[in-house]
């Protein structure tokens, strides 16, 4: 485990946890924004503007891991030296990517139809999955539960099930364009 | 991104894209998924008597280099052994398809469907000997 001083949970005053208040998160984040403004080292020192940047830099990586349930997760597992495997690991369960098949079928059919409504259905029964998924991780990421490798595989579902919300959204863009 | 010739060729004309009976108890079917790019993969193998493969299809939702990965592959298992195939490694689709480094995880699912596929289908026939 990462000194808690350096982890980006205690950077907000956060408790490492995959449940957290994101409304904080956000406040907080604003906080630690305006206090290493780079107007506020106008006068500074080149060292110390140099500090700030880095400063800011650091804070806006750790809002975005945090601000994103499947980041928020993926970091919570790093931090107890497990890894998603993401880029190796392609044993999925057999339903789940049957079910990836239907979606991206379906996807494609109402891209190719120009069907709003349709893609808009499919955001949503798509987002109602991450949903679940997101409430699996927080049993499983709790600390009573911790079970490690389950939410591991949780986070490699919610990859697909991002991409596939990040793709419906741009072939939304696009008919509405 | 700028796909080589091969990888076109097969993104273009895809080799064997359908679906075989997945209950047929000669038809082993892997599906895999890389999560880093959301790309699903099914190949499905058919083997006559002899355990060699004589059909193959495959139906991939990835980039181009995933349908170029699998449409290759189908190409190059049909007429082999399940022992001959479990050689093939991602290492020599990457080769063959002249993929960047950033597309390697593409014929690494393209090597595990093979294997999916093979365990598949082994399991189904381990199970249909039990019960004669």
């Amino acid at each position: 485990m990462q000194d808690s001083s350096t982890n980006h949970f205690a950077l907000f005053g956060l408790p490492a946890a995959f449940a957290i208040d994101t409304a904080l998160l956000d406040q907080r984040y604003r906080q630690l924004q305006s206090e290493v403004h780079p107007d506020k080292f106008a006068a500074a020192s080149s060292t110390e503007k140099l500090r700030s940047m880095q400063w800011a830099t650091s804070a806006n990586e750790a809002y975005r891991t945090l601000k994103n349930p499947t980041a928020r997760a993926r970091y919570l597992l790093e931090l107890q030296g497990v890894h998603t495997d993401e880029e190796s690991n392609t044993a999925m369960p057999t339903d789940f990517l049957m079910q990836q098949m239907e979606w991206r079928e379906a996807i494609e059919e109402a891209r190719d139809a120009k069907d709003l409504d349709a893609l808009d259905s499919l955001l949503k029964e798509i987002q109602t999955a991450a949903k679940t998924l997101q409430q699996d991780l927080e049993h499983q990421l709790g600390e009573e539960s911790a079970e490690l490798t389950a939410a591991a595989g949780s986070v490699r579902k919610l990859s697909f099930v991002d991409k596939l919300r990040e793709d419906i959204l741009q072939s939304m863009e696009k008919l509405e364009a | 991104m700028a796909y080589s010739d091969k990888v076109l060729d097969h993104y273009e004309n895809p080799r064997n894209v359908g679906t075989l009976d997945k209950n047929d108890p000669s038809v082993g079917t892997g599906m895999v998924g890389a999560p880093a790019c959301g790309d699903v993969m099914k190949l499905q193998i058919k083997v006559n008597e002899a355990g060699v493969i004589e059909d193959a299809k495959f139906k991939t939702y990835g980039c181009g280099s995933a349908i170029a990965s699998s449409s290759l592959v189908t190409e190059w298992i049909k007429g082999k052994t399940l022992d001959q195939v479990m050689e093939i490694k991602n290492s020599d689709i990457a080769e063959e398809l002249a993929l960047p480094p950033v597309k390697i995880h593409c014929s690494v699912l393209a090597e595990d469907a093979i294997r999916a596929a093979v365990a598949d289908l082994k399991a189904k026939q381990g199970n249909t000997q039990e019960a004669a």
